[in-house]
């Protein structure tokens, strides 16, 4: 049996603090923070823990934010020293699993030439190469919805854009480093844009207004100009439910919710 | 006709906040909400609505609304100066009490005394929901008046409540200019001893570039360890973390910031100290101390109390029209009646 770092509390304020489980980008990380995530969820349910306002996964950490007006730093990481050690590092539930439809062509990929000629292969192969794999959703942040997923396979892993662009359209399907995301929303960004995804990643009017979660697993299949025309008008006027393309697995809520 | 409160100007900046949007930090949704929660509390109080009612903060002052088809009582709590341009001319208003806006009349809000947040609670404002709140959020769309800040001809909905009698708050709300205390961390280890004297050291002065988002601070560049770097695998941001990006020079991080980042956090403003720098203008300065965590806590319990306080000092204004029976009706909501006075009834909450 492998044992496993104690992570480290860091400050992080007076209504805050953050559970660092190590400094990298590792599935096996994000695995321990969705499981305390969860087992901090369920405690609080239950009642075994009170004052906790949310929490916030990232790829390496859990961040607790808490009022101080109802607890304190010392009862709440105390209390959370117990369920670290029942917590493990596995995951206590089954991930879901996605296959998004995306579009590497034309207008909708105008970064895939030049990914290829920089990894020196051809456009198909970088397609294969990043709707073959299948991805952990690290975190979600930089935009509401927006997941950093990963990891990309060695090929594609290059360095941002040395100029970044003023507007990456919505849907575009990006990657930089080890990652890869979805943009849900037009903004500035620095990421190689290989495609586009139909689906909307973020409505506030759904019960989750974010489509993905974190420890979610999502892959892509490639869909040709017409069929990601057709899929996008379905899906705004709300003729395709996106859950269509959630394999397997259980939505399991993490976190606390007020 | 329903009342409304149109936005004659919005000024520099003005945009309808609540207490924020709690519970979605983990799909990255910031908080937005009043910057100064306390201000937000004390207009709702002084203008009868719940404590967490969405009212509208104005930056800098040279907003101006105007009541449309129906009376519409108002309160202001920030150090503002206040005009009321009414049908027969223009008259003084005070902050720190309520206001009512005959049909066709204007409150301007003016030149900021000092800091550069007034909020201006609206009795019955009536703003939808998005995700539990009405705080402006504009990257997404979220709350606020359509998804986005205030701007010259929104004619925001105002619910009919009943006359009551003015309220005022005696002492208005004033921060001592002490220096801002924070926490060190979490990547205060990014930075050396003389960076961290150097950062504490120093009077920083606040930039032009200090909004919702954050605040820019000039000054002597501080210097990462350079074994550690200036960028970290993102981890989570809260309101009041201070990050360095590689120019070493400090960011506070406020309400509407993302919710995770890539820059060494060297310390953390508590909550308690947060508001009175959110009100510092570009050209103030700004001095750290640190504290720990638990003083923090204290902190926020000390000013909870204030405030409760304050609340509770809040007194109804006689002999300006008031009718007795609102009066008394306003006594009975309010509890307990300890004290008869010919200017102040005192309400307990």
């Amino acid at each position: 049996m492998t044992v496993l770092p104690s992570p480290r509390i860091l400050d992080l304020g007076d209504a805050a603090f953050t559970i660092e489980f190590g400094e990298r980008i590792d599935p096996l990380l994000q695995s321990r923070v969705r499981a305390l995530d969860l087992a901090i969820g369920e405690a609080s349910l239950r009642g075994r823990l009170t004052g906790i306002v949310e929490t916030v996964p990232t790829f390496r950490s859990l961040t607790v934010i808490y009022d101080p007006l109802v607890t304190t730093r010392r009862e709440l990481t105390a209390g959370i020293a117990h369920i670290l050690d029942e917590a493990g590092e596995a995951a206590t539930a089954e991930p879901r699993h996605w296959r998004l439809p995306a579009c590497y062509e034309g207008e909708a990929a105008p970064d895939l030439a030049e990914v290829a000629a920089w990894i020196e292969a051809d456009t198909d192969t970088v397609v294969q190469l990043h709707a073959g794999t299948e991805y952990v959703v690290y975190m979600l942040g930089f935009l509401p919805g927006f997941p950093f997923m990963g990891d990309l396979p060695e090929a594609l892993q290059l360095p941002r854009r040395a100029e970044p662009r003023v507007r990456v359209p919505a849907g575009s399907v990006a990657i930089a480093t080890g990652l890869t995301a979805i943009y849900p929303w037009e903004s500035p960004g620095g990421w190689h844009l290989l495609g586009r995804c139909p689906v909307q990643l973020f409505d506030p009017s759904r019960a989750d207004p974010a489509l993905l979660q974190p420890g979610d697993r999502v892959g892509f299949f490639p869909v040709g100009r017409e069929d990601y025309e057709t899929l996008s008008r379905d899906l705004a006027a709300g003729r395709i439910d996106p859950q269509r393309w959630c394999e397997r697995g259980q939505a399991r809520h993490a976190g606390v919710r007020r | 006709m329903s009342t409304r409160l149109t936005v004659v100007s919005a000024g520099a900046f003005a945009s309808v906040q609540d207490r924020g949007r709690v519970g979605f930090r983990r799909i990255g949704v910031p908080w937005s909400g009043a910057l100064d929660p306390n201000l937000l509390a004390i207009a709702n109080a002084l203008a009868g609505n719940p404590a967490g009612h969405p009212a509208i903060e104005c930056f800098d002052g040279g907003q101006q609304f105007q009541a449309e088809d129906g009376p519409v009582r108002v309160a202001v709590a920030g150090d503002a100066r206040l005009e009321i341009k009414g049908t027969d001319g223009p008259r003084t208003a005070a902050a720190w009490r309520s206001h009512v806006l005959e049909p066709g009349e204007t409150l301007r809000i003016g030149k900021m005394n000092t800091g550069r947040i007034a909020m201006l609670a609206v009795a019955g404002l009536s703003i939808p929901v998005a995700m539990n709140s009405a705080s402006t959020y504009v990257r997404a769309g979220l709350g606020g008046w359509h998804g986005r800040a205030l701007s010259t001809g929104d004619k925001l909905p105002v619910d009919a409540v009943g006359a009551v009698p003015a309220r005022s708050l005696p002492e208005p709300l004033q921060y001592q200019d002490a220096p801002i205390r924070l926490v060190l961390g979490p990547q205060h280890d990014h930075f050396d001893a003389t960076a961290r004297e150097a950062f504490l050291g120093q009077a920083y002065t606040v930039s032009a570039a200090a909004d919702r988002m954050g605040i820019r601070l000039d000054g002597a560049p501080i210097r990462h360890d350079p074994t550690r770097g200036h960028e970290i695998v993102s981890d989570a941001i809260v309101p009041g973390a201070i990050q360095v990006p590689g120019n070493g020079l400090p960011i506070v991080l406020l309400a509407d910031a993302q919710t995770a980042g890539g820059y060494p956090k060297i310390a953390t403003v508590i909550t308690a100290d947060l508001p009175r720098l959110a009100a510092k203008r570009p050209g103030e300065k700004v001095c750290f101390v640190t504290i720990d965590a638990a003083d923090g806590e204290l902190a926020a319990r000390a000013l909870a109390k204030t405030l409760a306080e304050a609340i509770a000092s809040i007194r109804l204004i006689a002999g300006e029209g008031v009718d007795l029976d609102a009066l008394y009706q306003s006594n009975l909501v309010g509890g307990v009646v300890d004290a008869l006075s010919p200017e102040y009834i005192t309400l307990h909450a």
